[in-house]
């Protein structure tokens, strides 16, 4: 029974990470049409800025701060200083986002080296905590309700707010949306800000479970692209879904059949392109 | 046919490369074969059918993993287990596009990367199978006809030859009614749609061509090596072959295997000067996209032209 329940609470705390990930992943997709490979670069690189930040004593609050911080000025400024360069070419904009992520995976190898940095947890959450007599490791509790948090400011976001009004409006038709006035070029760059930095605090995040390892973003993209894929791809609701989805089907699989987990992460994606191959939500409104 | 000379001199020239060089030389040009017959199975995906693949390293893997677990776990024997291993890959390859070719544009190029990286993972974590992070080593060269390819002159010749033979098949592929309905869906689909072709269903023999070549180069490139890593799977050995795609010139014969050459060179040359070999390709990557989208040989050839035109 222990097992269960952990194992499902790591499948949610994991759906939690996933959900930050994917769900920056989407609104670029959604509004700028980019499929940013940087993603998982970014997700390490928030990782790797809290491990330190976290190190250096500055508390781990800080470390998450900092951590969405430095990963939304990265990716202001790829928007800005290349992928600017390329619009209106997806093909190669993706190939740019794939080259600066390699150029962001050796920085970090050389700024941080080889080994894996464990990060610590704040000191309130490093313990377990009981519920109805089963212990928890409590920061997989506050992951998941930071990732709940997260969803419904995203959605509040994007349904209540000028902001999200101008995004909604740029999805739906971005020629007309530049008629009525909005200004493309600043929704763009801070789109992709706030994509990068949803990836960022997802690292940040991450790091007390996962800790900071040279690979982390070669580990989670395909898990950001296969919730992407299997959400729908640009719809934020879907992308939701899908995390948790797949926060289940890899943790359940990595604890049961541990050889097999990679393949068995195949069989949603596989289900739902076969009969649905716009994903679960895609077409309808997020 | 006006290429048949040319290329004949080229073929006759590549085949004296050992008569003047040392093994260095002969092995790094094996290398650069083996990387010219992978960069045009890659080719007939983005050049041909403009879908850009990130995932084409999966073919070259499998079928590099597939030939050495034949080898080691079955003890089959070359004649054997070289046509199970190109059957099994492409048959994958088949399936592993249907799935792809569910989804169009980018969510192609995310399917192509995501499974591609299924199949590394697995390499990393199926232990039983793969042998993990230490690969599978204690593999030998075929002896077609007795020839010992042990020598890497004769190993050479052998990969030369293959290479002539895969890339005059492409060449008559591409050129073929088949090819230009290829280049039809990627230039027209609807229209190629409304005409009666099938789509969907040249796009998947496309794919499943590309693996088939891309399986050749693996075997090519176990034969070689006598030993395959899960790093033949990941993402930089994906980005490198669609970098000598991209920078040689997609869509062109002799495009990629001019930016396959460089690609083995510059990762040769530079990888012993700097150790970081992924920044550099990184940089390399965004540099061509930035400055020269459409290739090195494409963009010789308008030069020429441009040339000759202020002669006249």
């Amino acid at each position: 029974m222990q097992f269960w329940l952990t194992q499902t609470l790591n499948s949610l705390a994991l759906g939690g990470l996933l959900l930050l990930l994917s769900s920056g992943f989407a609104l670029i997709f959604g509004l700028m049409r980019i499929a940013n490979l940087t993603h998982g670069a970014l997700f390490m690189i928030g990782a790797y800025v809290a491990a330190s930040v976290a190190r250096a004593g500055w508390g781990f609050a800080m470390a998450v701060v900092l951590a969405g911080l430095a990963t939304a000025a990265i990716g202001g400024l790829f928007e800005r200083l290349v992928l600017r360069r390329l619009a209106g070419n997806a093909q190669a904009q993706v190939l740019a986002t794939l080259g600066l992520s390699f150029i962001a995976a050796d920085l970090c190898l050389v700024l941080w080296g080889g080994d894996p940095i464990p990060v610590s947890p704040p000191a309130f959450l490093s313990g377990p905590a009981s519920l109805f007599g089963f212990s928890f490791p409590s920061y997989r509790l506050a992951v998941i309700a930071v990732a709940l948090v997260a969803a419904v400011v995203l959605y509040l976001l994007l349904e209540r707010t000028r902001l999200g009004a101008r995004i909604r409006a740029g999805v739906d038709d971005m020629p007309m949306a530049r008629a009525v006035g909005i200004r493309a070029s600043a929704l763009f760059t801070s789109v992709f800000c706030l994509g990068a930095m949803l990836a960022g605090l997802g690292g940040a995040f991450g790091g007390p479970m996962l800790s900071a390892y040279p690979g982390l973003d070669a580990d989670m993209l395909p898990l950001a692209l296969i919730v992407v894929i299997l959400g729908g791809v640009g719809s934020l609701m879907g992308t939701f879904i899908a995390s948790f989805i797949i926060g289940f089907v890899y943790t359940f699989g990595t604890a049961l059949v541990p050889d097999l987990a990679y393949v068995i992460l195949f069989l949603p994606m596989i289900l739902v392109l076969a009969f649905r191959p716009t994903g679960l939500l895609g077409g309808a409104r997020a | 046919m006006k290429a048949t000379i040319p290329g004949l001199l080229l073929l006759a020239a590549l085949a004296l490369l050992p008569a003047v060089s040392g093994e260095y030389y002969v092995n790094l040009g094996s290398q650069m074969l083996i990387a010219v017959i992978f960069a045009s199975s890659l080719n007939l995906l983005v050049g041909y059918a403009g879908l850009t693949s990130l995932g084409h390293a999966a073919y070259l893997g499998l079928s590099a993993y597939i030939a050495a677990w034949l080898a080691l776990r079955l003890g089959l024997g070359h004649a054997m287990a070289a046509p199970l291993t190109l059957l099994a890959t492409t048959a994958i390859g088949g399936i592993f596009g249907w799935i792809a070719l569910r989804a169009s544009g980018l969510s192609f190029l995310m399917l192509t990367l995501a499974l591609s990286q299924v199949v590394w993972g697995l390499a990393y974590r199926w232990t039983s199978v793969t042998n993990g992070d230490n690969g599978l080593s204690g593999l030998t060269r075929p002896a077609p006809f007795g020839i010992d390819m042990e020598n890497s002159n004769a190993y050479y010749w052998f990969v030369l030859s293959i290479t002539a033979v895969v890339l005059v098949v492409v060449g008559r592929l591409v050129n073929s009614p088949f090819g230009a309905s290829l280049r039809g869906t990627r230039d027209q689909a609807r229209r190629m749609s409304s005409l009666g072709y099938n789509v969907w269903a040249i796009r998947w023999c496309a794919f499943v061509g590309a693996s088939f070549v891309g399986a050749v180069a693996g075997l090519l490139y176990v034969y070689f090596h006598k030993y395959v890593h899960p790093s033949v799977l990941s993402v930089t050995a994906s980005a490198e072959v669609l970098l000598s795609v991209i920078a040689g010139g997609a869509g062109t014969l002799a495009g990629p295997a001019v930016g396959a050459v460089l690609v083995v060179l510059l990762k040769n040359y530079a990888s012993g000067y700097v150790e970081r070999w992924n920044m550099l390709l990184g940089a390399v990557f965004v540099f061509i996209v930035l400055v020269m989208p459409h290739g090195i040989v494409p963009g010789a050839r308008s030069l020429l032209a441009r040339l000759k035109e202020k002669r006249a």
